[in-house]
């Protein structure tokens, strides 16, 4: 019932993004698989250089939004733009609109046939036609920054699950998206890698690159996020700053799915 | 040991080496109809449509539950009762081998393409590709590494198989050896082992490649997989 107010107290008064241009416009979204609806009726914005945190138990659709926003899966009311251009499942638009939004996965989806700086240069230089000279300059900074310069020349089967994933952060950054969706990158690694893979994602926030994160971690969520969202059963239950969320919940079920994740004797 | 001298007594050796053309023209017309019309096949089977997967499941059990000879008898005796055109061996060879090697063929190229795990047509999608670059640069490409082992696989077992066309007339570097050895065998009762082996030598001049080829490739692979 006060969904609409809570969402209205964040963004008027714990957003430090509050007057920022919308990337992300979802209203009333709509997703069923057959008799089985996913997620029922979505509204969320994300602001330009906001990192919103989408938390929440299994199956509660948290993943599914993420494949919406991208066009991955058709839905079945609302809509979903991208600065004011809607996202359509299967339309030709799509094309262009994804260039925009990168998207990481929880699998591992480098591409195994190719080298780590060709699965980076691909896409800009056949989708965005840019040049090589400086696709190549820009690969090589960005797997800089993730620490894998010595990996330019690997297949991506000679890289732990951590390297591939920091791959396929700057796979996605090389396309200046204007936001990255980053649906449970570390969900496939061992603890060890989970960190250094986090690390390059708090980077990114820190630098101010607008991303929704779907994810487990809820220590990293708590570091990352500007915003928590959280979904159960298919809908928005709770909307605040993480500060907020972990330590005053203001829903029984946010507080029944924060105690999952702490044990006592 | 005089039995060597058979393969080179008057024209035997070029007889062999003729026979052998035969062999190598049949197995390459007809690996070549089946690359064609097997990536095409499997192109279909990959399909979602029931009917088109019963049918296509249908012919490939057929093809693979008859043996070879069969075929060979069916097609050379069969059409020409039935229809009263007069089919050469060599033809009916090349018939009964495309129809072999494209069921063979087409379940390969469906199996390379149902490897390729969904993230990959996601992820390239993901990135902007279209649907003509996604197959062009990622899926085609995976594909094909996937297949050139079995393929190189699936043409030698089409070359040796071609031994059994000698059944229905056609006369391969087998049937030369065999006539070759025949002509001799009271002059020199040990020609036999050595035409076998020249006839063992030049397959295995055809055939070894073909394997060193598709070990290279699975070696090369090895390293990205």
């Amino acid at each position: 019932m006060s969904e609409e107010i809570k969402k209205d107290d964040i963004t008027a008064d714990n957003s430090p993004q509050k007057a920022g241009e919308h990337i992300i416009d979802i209203n009333g979204l709509v997703k069923r698989y057959n008799d089985n609806t996913v997620l029922n009726g979505i509204d969320i914005s994300v602001t330009k250089g906001e990192v919103v945190v989408l938390v929440g138990p299994s199956g509660c659709g948290k993943s599914t939004l993420l494949r919406c926003i991208n066009g991955l899966e058709p839905i079945q009311g609302g809509t979903i733009t991208l600065h004011g251009e809607p996202v359509i499942n299967g339309d030709k638009s799509l094309f262009k609109i994804r260039q925009k939004i990168g998207m990481v996965f929880q699998s591992y989806d480098l591409f195994p046939h190719l080298t780590v700086l060709k699965n980076i240069m691909l896409s800009p230089m056949k989708v965005q036609k840019r040049d090589k000279v400086e696709v190549e300059k820009r690969a090589k900074e960005l797997l800089e920054r993730v620490g894998l310069s010595d990996k330019a020349n690997s297949y991506p089967a000679e890289l732990s699950g951590g390297q591939k994933q920091r791959v396929a952060i700057c796979r996605s950054l090389i396309m200046d998206p204007e936001i990255m969706l980053l649906d449970e990158i570390t969900a496939a690694l061992d603890p060890e890698m989970v960190h250094e893979v986090l690390n390059v994602v708090l980077d990114l926030a820190k630098n101010g690159t607008t991303m929704m994160i779907v994810t487990h971690e809820m220590a990293f969520a708590e570091a990352v996020a500007d915003r928590i969202v959280f979904l159960d059963g298919g809908a928005i239950i709770e909307q605040s700053t993480p500060d907020e969320f972990f330590k005053h919940p203001k829903t029984e079920r946010a507080e029944r799915f924060l105690k999952t994740f702490t044990y006592s004797k | 040991m005089q039995g060597i001298s058979v393969l080179f007594t008057g024209n035997n050796f070029v007889r062999l080496l003729s026979g052998l053309w035969v062999t190598v023209r049949i197995s390459l017309i007809s690996i070549g109809f089946s690359l064609i019309l097997g990536t095409l096949l499997g192109a279909v089977m990959t399909s979602r449509n029931r009917v088109v997967k019963a049918i296509c499941r249908v012919y490939l059990e057929i093809v693979r539950i008859m043996p070879q000879l069969v075929w060979l008898f069916i097609v050379f005796f069969g059409i020409t009762r039935l229809t009263g055109l007069n089919l050469s061996g060599e033809l009916s060879a090349v018939i009964v081998f495309t129809i072999w090697g494209t069921a063979e063929m087409g379940d390969l190229v469906r199996g390379a393409f149902q490897a390729i795990p969904r993230h990959q047509f996601e992820s390239s999608l993901s990135l902007g590709l279209t649907k003509p670059q996604m197959y062009f640069y990622i899926i085609f490409p995976q594909a094909v590494r996937n297949l050139l082992p079995n393929v190189i696989n699936l043409a030698t077992r089409m070359i040796k198989t071609t031994a059994l066309v000698s059944i229905i007339g056609v006369t391969e570097v087998l049937k030369v050896g065999k006539q070759i050895i025949d002509a001799n065998r009271f002059e020199f009762p040990d020609a036999a082992i050595w035409v076998y082996a020249a006839i063992f030598f030049m397959y295995f001049l055809i055939c070894f490649p073909l394997s060193m080829i598709s070990r290279a490739i699975v070696k090369k692979q090895q390293r990205s997989e």
